[in-house]
Order: structure tokens, then sequence, then C-alpha cells
């Protein structure tokens, strides 16, 4: 129950996240979730959209440096302490989380938290029958 | 002068003296070392076809990739147990290129220095202040040698730790200050910070080289630092520094024609030029016995002047050095070749590495910029990695050049290509002009 993010390397420039939004926007590819992490220089723009591979071939066809990410999706009750059980989870299975960030779906009763984490196979055996809810590709980039 | 004899000679009978010595180090090359035999047959020369001065330019040339190729020892003419000095500056790619001494040419190098530090006013009453680096480079040492012979007060500070540079300068009442140009002006700078005045200590005279500096840079230094700027040149190929100096008119550098025979030559054709001409060095060491050198190309652009010179000197001028004919680019006195990052990048795993080499003066002192291109295979989605990624670029970079850089990772195709070759080298120093 891996799913796909697309990451993205981004100079510091003014008007480069509206060009990759842009290139995205007219192949008809739709944002899901994004995340930023930067630095004084650079910046990785993190995505979870409706159609990675197309979103990969785009980019890259216009010079981008993009890749492919194992992430897990995890499914996170829209309430006080939803969060902090999935990481007390995660924590309790010896799970590191590189970074995280999370996003609230149509329905809005749950939001979607997406983690990478250091070894992504291990995490998903050690949480596939755990209370903890994982997402599959094919509902993530619907939600 | 130092040597009256040698540096005020009527040229006639220098040409007799440098004719006399060419042979003996033809003659040299060609019995001890197999690449000049080698190269002189393929030329159909030998020693004895020498008959006068001008038949040098039937002589083949000697290139920096001659030199790298004979890495280490291949053109010593000397027994290694005559050497008793090595020197060593950067190569092209990861081989350093290395010199050798025997005593006698450590005498020859001491003399010139001697000459070097005579001619920019110095002398025994003076206490040098020698802030170039001591090691293989040559700068430091040779500089040091030539100073004692001189019978100066030698302060070897080497280079670094400014502060304390500038406390021994006024505390040991330094003269005369050996360094490169832009050390010198950073000097100038940690001194205003720490309320220091330069014009109010002994300092008269600096003796600056090992980079190419520009006559609106000796202007900021002399009034800087309250001192006569001299530019001396020398590579370390031919003896190191020395091989040639300003005089106190300041109206190009004097070159140590009895030890070392210059040329300038058009760059892509290799043909002699006549004095006056712009093109490319070439030197011929006379009297080296370790490492000599037949027709050496330096790369360095420059014009010889044969005209006589108010100071007295009889020897050939050359113009402060106009420029480079390859893209070696001289930062904080360190040779750097783009090639050597480039070796970097491709030892790092990086297939087609694109890089470009941004170098700038800030605060008086080069800096370094190395901007690669991000691929996908070096791209991680976690900053810590990327971070990892341009820290191991970074202490490579440092651990083949010898000097700090800041690496900086930008977008692929970011680097501006013209005709498909990408621009490696942006130097915002303008160090030719004036």
């Amino acid at each position: 129950m891996k799913v796909k993010q697309i990451s993205v390397f981004l100079e510091n420039k003014s008007g480069r996240l509206a060009q990759v939004t842009k290139i995205l926007g007219d192949n008809r590819i739709n944002i899901r979730a994004l995340a930023i992490a930067d630095t004084a220089d650079y910046g990785i723009l993190r995505l979870i959209v409706n159609d990675p591979a197309k979103a990969v071939a785009v980019l890259r066809a216009e010079g981008l440096t993009v890749r492919e990410t194992e992430v897990i999706a995890v499914e996170v009750p829209d309430q006080p302490g939803g969060l902090a059980a999935v990481l007390q989870e995660l924590d309790a299975k010896g799970i590191n989380i590189e970074y995280m960030y999370a996003f609230v779906g149509k329905t809005a009763a749950n939001a979607i938290v997406i983690f990478r984490v250091e070894e992504t196979d291990r995490a998903v055996a050690l949480l596939e029958n755990s209370r903890v809810k994982l997402l599959p590709e094919s509902e993530l980039y619907h939600y | 002068m130092w040597s009256p004899e040698y540096e005020g000679m009527a040229a006639e009978r220098r040409r007799e003296l440098q004719f006399k010595r060419l042979k003996a180090t033809v003659e040299r090359v060609y019995n001890r070392v197999a690449f000049y035999r080698k190269k002189m047959e393929q030329a159909g020369i030998t020693p004895a076809d020498l008959r006068s001065l001008d038949d040098l330019k039937y002589l083949p040339f000697t290139t920096k990739e001659d030199l790298r190729l004979n890495y280490p020892f291949g053109l010593f003419a000397a027994e290694l147990d005559e050497v008793v000095r090595i020197h060593a500056s950067s190569g092209t790619t990861g081989k350093m290129t290395v010199v050798g001494y025997t005593k006698n040419d450590l005498g020859v190098w001491s003399e010139v220095m001697a000459r070097s530090i005579t001619s920019a006013g110095g002398g025994r009453h003076d206490r040098i202040q020698i802030a170039y680096g001591y090691g293989l480079f040559t700068g430091g040492l040779g500089a040091h040698y030539g100073a004692e012979l001189v019978g100066a007060m030698v302060v070897p500070t080497s280079g670094g730790n400014t502060k304390r540079q500038l406390q021994v300068m006024r505390d040991f009442g330094v003269t005369i200050l050996a360094c490169t140009p832009s050390y010198a002006l950073y000097m100038a700078e940690t001194a205003r910070e720490e309320g220091l005045d330069l014009h109010a200590l002994p300092l008269r005279v600096g003796i600056f080289g090992a980079e190419p500096w520009s006559e609106q840079m000796r202007q900021r230094i002399e009034a800087e630092l309250g001192i006569k700027a001299y530019d001396i040149y020398g590579l370390s190929e031919i003896i190191g520094p020395g091989v040639a100096i300003e005089c106190a008119e300041q109206n190009g550098l004097h070159i140590m024609e009895d030890h070392f025979l210059p040329e300038v030559i058009d760059p892509a054709t290799g043909r002699p030029l006549a004095d006056g001409e712009k093109g490319e060095l070439v030197f011929t060491t006379l009297t080296k016995e370790a490492f000599p050198l037949i027709r050496y190309r330096t790369r360095d652009l420059s014009i010889l002047y044969a005209e006589a010179c108010a100071c007295g000197r009889t020897t050939k001028r050359m113009h402060r050095i106009l420029g480079r004919t390859d893209d070696m680019l001289i930062i904080r006195g360190v040779n750097v070749f783009p090639s050597q990052i480039e070796s970097v990048l491709l030892e790092n795993g990086d297939a087609t590495p694109h890089y470009q080499l941004v170098v700038d003066r800030k605060g008086n002192l080069d800096d370094l910029e190395v901007r690669v291109e991000v691929s996908e295979e070096m791209f991680a989605s976690e900053i810590r990695k990327l971070e990892a990624l341009e820290a191991n670029i970074k202490r490579k970079i440092e651990s083949a050049l010898g000097i700090n850089v800041r690496v900086k990772l930008v977008e692929p195709k970011s680097i501006p290509r013209s005709e498909g070759k990408a621009v490696r080298v942006v130097d915002r120093r303008n160090l030719y002009n004036g």
C-alpha cells in the first residue's frame, strides 16, 4: 500500500512554482496535496497528484528534475488527538519519519497524512494489520 | 641592482651568454631525458644543430600536458639524489605538476628572488613579511630564501590568520609585505576593522604576485596600504616567483633573462612574434639542472619590450599578464582548472556533470561558487540528503583544489550553454583590465 509522491527540485526563483503548477494544469493533472521544503538556495516541491506517471513525464519533458518518491498515506480522523494516535503507533513500531504533511479530503470527516519514512516496505508491513488505516493509490489519487 | 653584471649586461653580451647556456641546457635534456630526446628526434633536430639563439624556434614546445604525462619525475634531468627540493602546483586533472631543484637550482632561485627584492627597493635593512603560503606552493619558500640572501629580516608568517599577520606587521616593524595582491587588500580591510592605521606603520613596499591584477588594483593597494606595490611574476614550472619583477619605473616586469629565455608566440600557430606583439609567453630555462624546460608554454598572455629602461637594467620587460589562453583560474593564489572540478563530479557518480564556476571578489577575497545541476540520479526528496550531497561535493572539491568553495545545487539546464557547450566559468573579478 505504498503510494507515489512526485518530488521536484526547484531553485528559489520567482515564478518557478507558478510554472510547475501551470504545466500540470495544462496537462489536466489535478494536484491533491502539496508541500514544500526549502533551504536558502533551493526547495523541494512534493506533490500528490491524480496521475503520477503522467505528471513525471510532462515535468521531465519540460526539463525539470523530478522523481517519483514512495510514501504512505494514512487516513486520520479529523478530530483532536487523531494525528497523535497515529504518530504514537508509528513510534511504537519503530518507524522513523523523514517528513510528513497533511490535507483534508472532500468528505472532511477524515484528514489524509502523507508520511515519507525511512524504510517504506517495512513500515507498510508493520502497519498493514494495525489500527492505522493506509490508503491505497486508487483511493488516494481521487480522494 | 643586486647583480649589476647580469642585470645591466650589454644586450649583445647577454645574447652570447644565453646561447651558451641554451646549448648546455639542450644538451643536458637531450642526453638525460628520454622525453626530450624523442621529441627532438621527431623534429629532426640535435643539439649540434643549434648555431645561434635564433635557432631556438626550431625546438619543440613543452606543454603542461607533457608534464602531466611524465608525472612525477619523468622530466627530471638530474639524478634524484641530487634533488634537494620538490614543489608542486595544480594540474589540469587529478595530477599535480611536480618540479624539482638541485642545490644549484635553489641558488639560482635565491639569486633571482634577491634581485627581485632589490628591484622593489628592498635591502638588508628591511623586514620582510612573507604571507605567501609555505609548502608545496613555491610562493612562500621562494620569497623566503631570496629575502635571506639579501640579508633582510625574514618574517615567515605564511598565509592565513589575518589578525595575527597585522599584529606581527605592527609589532615587528615590517617594511615589506610579500603576498597575493588580493590578500594585501584583504589585510587592509581587516586593519580598518581593527582600527589599525597602516599608513602609520613603517611598511613601505609590497611585492605582490601569484595572481593577475590590474593597474586600478595597484592604485587601490598603494592608497590603502600607503606603500609602493610591485608586480612579481613566476610559475613553479620555470622556478617559482622571481622570473620577472617590476622596477621603480613600474613599467613592465624585467625578466631575469640570463636564467630564463623569453619568447612570445601566436598561441594558435606557435609562430614566434616580434617584441611589442601580444601573444603567449614561452620560457626556456637556461641554468636549471633538475627541471629544465625547453620552450614551455605558460598559457599566459603578455607582450615583450626590448627598449631600454630608465632604471638601468638592460633586460627585456614583459607586460603585466593580460589573460590566459586556457580556462585556468587563479583563486587566492591557487591555480584552478575547471577540469579538476569535472573529475570530482564524475568520481561522485554524476554521469554528465553540468557545472559552472562563478568567481567573484567579496570583501577583497576571491570567492568560488561551484554551481552543480541536480540530475535525477542525485536528487532525493529529503533536504537532509541533498544537504549531504552538497557537503560531500564540497569536501571532495576542496580536497582536490586545496581551497574553500561554496557549492550550490541548481536546476538542470539553468547553466547557460552556448552552442551546446556549457559556459564553465564566470569570472566577475575584472582582473585583466587596466
